[in-house]
């Protein structure tokens, strides 16, 4: 009887947490409607080359400077 | 002896003399200014700075002022082309950064393009930039 019960609990068990598994698949299927955004791409992309901006920034103001009959 | 102490300050005199000479010769390279043909073209609002780093037409050119600008262009690549290969970055990346200061540089009445292609007159507030200007 405690085997057959244990093993009813068991299949309850199963049960929820296949419930649980299909409930968290489709709110993970819902956030991964919703996040994928052009704008986050976008601002990636913008950090990475304002990266490369600050970086150049300095050395283009002194080429600028020392050829300014060209500028 | 004095003709030695002669000779050595004619010798500091002569040294004093090419030191101020080199200087004389080495800041009108460093501030050389722009064509007079350059500067009045800008003046006029005939070419301007665009945010590639390069001069552009805001009104159709004479073959004179489409020459002097290739020319420029031409300069300007080439002044780009070596320093991104110092810095380790490529020519449009130095040439953008460049461009980005070039129309912070321009002076009221001068053109720009905007990052939207529009030809623009700078006036006393900041020009429109690319946003990944600092």
């Amino acid at each position: 009887m405690n085997q057959r019960n244990s093993g009813a609990r068991r299949r309850n068990l199963t049960g929820r947490t296949l419930t649980l598994v299909t409930v968290a698949a489709l709110f993970g299927g819902c956030v991964q409607i919703e996040t994928p955004d052009k704008p986050i791409e976008i601002n990636l992309n913008i950090n990475i080359r304002q990266e490369i901006v600050y970086r150049l920034d300095g050395d283009a103001k002194k080429l600028i400077e020392q050829n300014s009959e060209i500028f | 002896m004095m003709r030695l102490k002669i000779g050595k300050a004619t010798g500091l005199a002569i040294g004093a003399c090419a030191a101020i000479a080199a200087v004389s010769l080495a800041v009108p390279s460093a501030m050389a200014q722009r064509d007079p043909a350059y500067a009045a073209a800008r003046a006029a609002g005939q070419i301007g700075e665009q945010p590639d780093g390069y001069l552009g037409f805001a009104t159709s050119p004479t073959p004179e002022i489409r020459a002097l600008v290739q020319d420029l262009n031409i300069k300007r690549k080439a002044a780009y082309t070596e320093r991104a290969s110092a810095t380790g970055s490529t020519v449009e990346q130095f040439a953008f950064t460049s461009g980005c200061n070039l129309i912070a540089n321009t002076k009221p009445g001068e053109k720009y393009k905007a990052p939207d292609g529009r030809w623009l007159t700078r006036d006393a507030s900041p020009p429109v930039r690319d946003s990944r200007c600092l």
